[in-house]
This record gives structure tokens, C-alpha cells and sequence, in this order.
């Protein structure tokens, strides 16, 4: 194979195979839903897929389906379909467009959504609580709560050999082992062991390979788009973790990104300033949001969202084979409480991927929707520039509500900041 | 002689300021925005050559600021106001280190470095609180004119405090003050003074530092001035030219583009080689 055939293979495979399995995934979620099938609902901080996939039970993410009503521009009908309902405008918007769905009957533009057999969640996030409770109240649906603990040290996590862990990682077995019985009740399956491996060992496929994809982003020019890319990505490392086709799609995109970085190709954008994204995406006007930065040459190289909402898979965590049940408790330990904690300890690691990224900007975006994730931007984005003094942007919208995003407000702060990174790079050349 | 100029379309006002090749002010003009912001930038820029007795052949570079800056059709590139207001504050009074910039639609806070460059700013978020509309809505309600709000303002004696901070509440608050028999001028302080909280609010967020330059349109209100004062325990720098702030740093940004295009070959020479 030459290298333009080699190039016209692999560039853009990732995105190609990406989009197809996230359609075959929703082909599966409807045809459980039309055909009466059990599913279990799940969050992307903490899904226990591993145990779920093991007993063949479909996974759903409301809050993946809730973005997707953003990014197809029908958000609003389903957010407004709550608020009749009585849901305050303050209330979570993933929230809201999955009431919206339950309410239209399981209605969603990527097909129908099936009501849960069983609903699964960590503490995580405080809202997947009462989010939970509500498909317990509407359907009676069983509902297993794990609870993670955080951080246990001040300034600092606690690792393997610390007694505090030990104990943690004990407390979480618990729970899995609690987990394992009641899938049994729910789907009349024995626990089969030898597929749990299986399993496990496909998601060490997919972390470490979720692990060195971030990495090859280092690379000059960066090879994906941290923003738009990473969330096709995102969606297979969700909806496919302990899986074959997602540890083979994962294997085949580190392939490419390898050889794009070999051969020196980047975005279709050409690169000015490498940036960094902290929080949720502007999903209403996805696409836009991006272009903001891309139309000044800014491309987005790394992001929060990619840990938090990849439930820790940054982290490269890999289970041990030999006592699987316990390393699946020590993983979940591990990458839930790294998404938890993201917002104390996220400063740190930004700080230190700034020179390994060679970062121009970092863009802060807290979204009225999610206290969890917004709340401790203001005072992370202010030890960051104390730390690098590399120039930031702080704007505020929402990841589903239309009406809070402001396009003309943003453009203007963006184009602003861009002009600050200009004159920036003007004086120091002039210095130089 | 060569000129430069700036236009600075914002929701309520447009302005035009034209500089020549020593940076003085020769020309500029204010008019309402409107509806037709296409004709507004038009006309303010044909105001102010007017006042300048100047020939439009004779600008060389015109930059288009404000919300309407996409819409300055004749302009020759764009820069948004927060650089725009930056860039004139500093060029006005050198020592400026923080801007507060009320208009009619947001307020910004601009932290900047001695050459103008914007070090961070913050605005107001998708809500008028705190911006010139919010003295808009109180004058509604009150029925006296825009200008005589802050001069009104001063003569309070008992002050009243507005507690709430949407524009929209905020008139039925005034109303209710009115009801409830309170002195207009009492009321109008108050408000002032809420609009002051939370300015102040925005410029702590990029942190204040001396000296404070204060422009936009509301910068020509004294009741605004003072309760702003009294709110950082700072004297402002104010000039007449505060309102004309961001159409002088679109001008400055021109004059830039004028002497860039007239660096000599052989210094480019130099650089490249």
C-alpha cells in the first residue's frame, strides 16, 4: 500500500467507524425498546458496564441521550416538555430532556428508548441520585446506588498500599459483589466468571489505548479536535467499554493517530494556538461553538471532559485478570473518584500538560446546568494563571439550554481573547 | 495629511472618532444606533469627517468595533470593543491599569498592562443587571429623563436599597418604593448604588488595580461616577471622551494598520532575512 492509500485508509477512520457504531449502538437500545428487551440505565462517571456486559444487558445513558437531543437542535421541546411538567428552568438539563423522553413515551431522535430493567449509579454526581429516584418513582425500576468515596486525604489522594484505600477499595467490592446478585435476580443468569474476564480484559484495551490517544495529542500539529472528534470517541468508550468492537475500534484508532503523527498530519484547520477545554461542551450550538475558536486558528488539543466523561479512563487503569472482582472494584475506586475529585486535583494536572502540550490558552466554560462540574472553575482558573500566567477565558452557557446560550455574547469574548493571544504573541516576537 | 478613524456600533449609541497621524482627535460624532445599523455607522462616520473638515479620501484605515462592528460596511478590518476600550483608556490616561465600561447593554471590567494589551476581562452575563438598561428601566418607571438621573441621584439624602438585580424586577421594586411614598432621588440612588455592587463584583473577578479609567455612555452620569467612587474607595479617571472610548481605540487599532503600511522595505528586509 502506498502511503496516499495508506492515508486516504486511516485519516478520518476513527470518525467514519465512530459514527457507525453509535448508530448501531442506538439500532440495539431500539430494537431492546420495541422488542420489550431488558436494558440497563447508566452514567458515564462510574457505569459498572463491565458487570452489565457480562450479564448481556443493553447499556443506556440518559445523559448521552440528552446531548443528542442538543446536538440535533430539539433540545428545547423536550427541556420545555419537563418544565410543563413542573421542573424548574434551574433544573439539571440532561435532567429534564430524559424526563421529556420517559414522558414522550421513550420518543428520541436517534430511536426509541427502552424503559429500564434495572438503573445503576455512583455518587458521583449528587443529581444521579434524585435522577435515579425518578425512574424508580415513574417505573419502579430497581436502583443500585454505589457509593464512592472521595478523596480521604487533604491535598491529596490516597493509592494501593495505604490502609484508607485498602479500606476503600474493600467497601466497593461490597457493593460490586451486591451488584452481581441482583443482575442475577433481574436477568435469571448465573455470573459467568471466565466472561467477566473477557470483558475486563476488553476495557484494558480500551483504556490503555484511551490513554495513549490522549498522549499522541501532544503532537505538532495536534491530530484531533480534543472538542468535536473526542466526542465521537467518547460515545464508543461509553456505550462499547467491555466490548470486542470497542476494543478493536480504540486499537485501530491509536493506528491512525500514530500515522498521522508520523506523517505530520493534523486537523483540516490549520494550527495557530493550541488550546485547552475545561468543563462540558456547548452542545446547542456544537459545531458553532467550535468554529468560534477554529475560525482564529485555535484548536482544541486537550479537555477535562474527555476524564470525567470517560469515567476516569484517562487515568489507564488495567485490571487484574487474577482476582477480577476486586480489581474491578479498585478500578472503579480509581477512575470514579478522579472524576469526582477532578475539580480539586484537575489543577495540577493542567498545569503540568500546559509545557507537555505547549498550550497557548486554556478556555474555562461553566455551564448554568451543572454545579458538580462548574462550580470550582472560578478559583481553578485563577491558581492556573497564577501558576503559568498563560492567558484563559471564562464564559458561561449551557451544555442543552438554548435560551442561556448567548452566540453573539460568546463570539464577542471569544474574538477578544484571541486578540489578547495575538498582541501576545506580537510583543513577544517583537521582544525576541 | 493622513487620518484614521473608528466606529464603534453598540446597542444603544454608535460612535465615530477620527484621529490623525499624531493620535489627537480631529473629528467625531454620536448618534443613536436604530434599527439600521448599516446607516447609523455610516452616519456617524460622515458626522464626524464632517467635524473634523476632513475628506473621506484622506482616512487611510477605518476599524469597526461594538456589537454592530461586522456591520460597518466601509471599515477595513474589525477588533471588538473590550480591546477597543482597553487600548483608548490606556492611550488617554497611561496609568490605567483597570477599565470599567457601562453602555447600554453590558458592562465589562478590563484588566490591561501599560501598552493597553488586555491581561483579562469579565462582562455581565446574559442579563442587563447592572448595565446602563437598568438606569433605562428606572427612568422608565420614574419618568424623568436619562440625563438627569445621576444629578437627581445626588440629592438623596435617605438612601433605599434595590434588592434585586434584574432590570425587569428591578422596575417593579421602584414602583413599589414610589408607592410606598420613598423620595425619588432616594430611589435613584439606590439604584445607582446596586448598579455600583455589582460592577464592582465584575472588576474584583480580574482584580482592581490602580489607576481605574471609567468610560462607555453611562461614564457621563455623576451620580454613577460617585457611586462607583464611594463603592471602590478609588478616584476614577473620567474625560469627556469616555463615551468616545472604544471608537478611539478603533481609531488607534487604524493608525496601527496606517504606520504598519508604511514600515520601510529594507527594516522588512531585515526581519525576514
Amino acid at each position: 500500500m502506498t502511503t496516499t492509500d495508506a492515508t486516504h485508509d486511516l485519516v478520518g477512520r476513527g470518525n467514519r467507524e465512530g459514527a457507525a457504531l453509535f448508530r448501531d449502538w442506538f439500532a440495539e437500545i431500539d430494537e431492546t425498546a420495541r422488542t420489550g428487551g431488558q436494558s440497563a440505565y447508566v452514567f458515564v462517571m462510574g457505569s459498572l458496564n463491565e458487570i452489565l456486559k457480562t450479564f448481556d444487558l443493553p447499556v443506556i445513558f440518559p445523559e448521552i441521550n440528552s446531548l443528542q437531543t442538543a446536538v440535533r437542535r430539539v433540545a428545547h421541546e423536550y427541556l420545555e416538555e419537563a418544565e410543563d411538567h413542573g421542573y424548574s428552568p434551574d433544573v439539571c438539563g440532561y435532567v429534564k430532556a430524559d424526563v421529556g423522553t420517559q414522558l414522550r413515551g421513550g420518543e428520541h431522535p436517534m430511536g426509541q428508548i427502552p424503559q429500564p430493567s434495572l438503573s445503576v449509579l455512583t455518587n458521583a454526581c449528587n443529581t444521579y441520585i434524585k435522577w435515579a429516584e425518578i425512574w424508580e418513582r415513574m417505573y419502579e425500576t430497581p436502583t443500585f446506588t454505589i457509593d464512592i468515596p472521595g478523596t480521604r486525604e487533604a491535598g491529596g489522594q490516597t493509592w494501593q498500599g495505604n490502609s484508607d484505600f485498602e479500606a476503600d477499595r474493600k467497601y466497593v467490592e461490597t457493593q460490586v459483589r451486591e451488584l452481581i446478585t441482583l443482575c442475577e435476580e433481574i436477568t435469571g443468569k448465573k455470573f459467568d466468571i471466565d466472561k467477566f474476564r473477557q470483558v475486563l480484559t476488553y476495557t484494558n484495551t480500551m483504556s490503555r489505548s484511551w490513554k495513549q490517544l490522549l498522549d499522541l495529542n501532544k503532537s505538532k500539529p495536534s491530530l484531533f479536535n480534543a472538542l468535536t472528534d473526542a466526542t465521537i470517541y467518547l460515545g464508543v468508550a461509553n456505550g462499547f467499554r467491555g466490548t470486542e468492537a470497542g476494543a478493536g475500534y480504540f486499537e485501530r484508532l491509536v493506528e491512525e493517530m500514530e500515522y498521522k503523527a508520523a506523517h505530520g498530519i493534523g486537523q483540516t484547520i490549520e494550527e495557530e494556538y493550541r488550546l485547552l477545554f475545561v468543563g462540558v461542551p456547548c452542545y446547542p450550538i456544537f459545531r458553532r461553538f467550535n468554529e468560534l475558536f477554529t475560525d482564529w486558528g485555535g484548536q482544541f488539543v486537550n479537555s477535562t471532559y474527555l476524564w470525567f466523561a470517560s469515567g476516569g479512563s484517562n487515568r489507564g487503569f488495567e485490571y487484574d485478570l487474577t482476582d477480577p472482582v476486586a480489581s474491578l472494584a479498585e478500578g472503579v475506586l480509581i477512575s470514579v473518584r478522579d472524576a469526582m475529585d477532578a475539580m480539586f486535583h484537575q489543577n495540577e494536572v493542567l498545569v503540568g500538560m500546559s509545557e507537555d502540550f505547549d498550550i497557548d490558552g486554556v478556555i474555562y466554560h461553566p455551564i448554568k446546568s451543572c454545579r458538580t462540574v462548574s462550580t470550582g472553575l472560578a478559583d481553578g482558573r485563577r491558581h492556573f494563571s497564577e501558576e503559568t500566567g498563560i492567558p484563559s477565558l471564562f464564559i458561561e452557557s449551557d451544555m442543552m439550554d438554548r435560551r442561556v446560550v448567548s452566540e453573539a455574547q460568546m463570539k464577542n469574548r471569544i474574538d477578544a481573547f484571541f486578540e489578547g493571544l495575538a498582541s501576545r504573541r506580537l510583543a513577544a516576537g517583537v521582544q525576541g | 495629511m493622513s487620518y484614521a478613524a473608528g466606529v464603534d456600533v453598540g446597542s444603544t449609541q454608535t460612535k465615530a472618532v477620527i484621529i490623525n497621524e499624531a493620535r489627537e482627535i480631529v473629528g467625531r460624532a454620536l448618534i443613536d444606533t436604530g434599527a439600521n445599523v448599516v446607516k447609523a455607522a455610516e452616519n456617524s462616520y460622515i458626522e464626524a469627517l464632517k467635524q473634523g473638515h476632513i475628506d473621506e479620501e484622506e482616512v487611510e484605515y477605518v476599524v469597526g468595533t461594538g456589537y454592530g462592528r461586522y456591520r460597518v460596511t466601509f471599515g477595513n478590518t474589525q477588533v471588538t470593543e473590550i480591546s477597543c476600550h482597553g487600548r483608548g483608556a490606556v492611550h488617554l490616561f497611561p496609568n490605567t491599569r483597570t477599565v470599567v465600561d457601562m453602555g447600554g447593554q453590558d458592562t465589562k471590567a478590563i484588566a490591561v498592562s501599560a501598552d493597553g494589551e488586555i491581561n483579562d476581562f469579565c462582562m455581565n452575563d446574559k442579563c442587563a443587571a447592572g448595565t446602563g438598561r437598568f438606569l433605562g428601566a428606572a427612568a422608565e418607571a420614574l419618568d424623568i429623563p436619562l440625563g438627569e438621573l445621576g444629578p437627581v441621584s445626588l440629592q438623596s439624602t435617605k438612601p433605599i436599597k434595590i434588592s434585586t438585580t434584574c432590570t425587569v424586577f428591578a422596575e417593579s421594586e421602584v414602583l413599589a418604593w414610589i408607592g410606598k411614598g420613598k423620595k425619588i432621588e432616594d430611589i435613584l440612588w439606590g439604584v445607582h448604588q446596586s448598579i455600583a455592587s455589582r460592577s464592582a463584583g465584575l472588576m474584583r473577578r480580574v482584580g482592581i488595580e490602580d489607576e481605574i479609567t471609567f468610560t462607555g455612555g453611562v461614564s457621563r452620569n455623576e451620580g454613577m461616577v460617585k457611586a462607583l467612587e464611594e463603592r471602590l474607595g478609588k478616584k476614577l479617571n473620567i474625560s469627556e471622551e469616555c463615551h468616545y472610548m472604544g471608537a478611539l481605540g478603533a481609531a488607534l487599532f487604524a493608525h496601527d494598520h496606517v504606520m504598519a503600511g508604511r514600515a520601510p522595505v529594507s527594516s522588512t528586509a531585515e526581519v525576514t532575512s
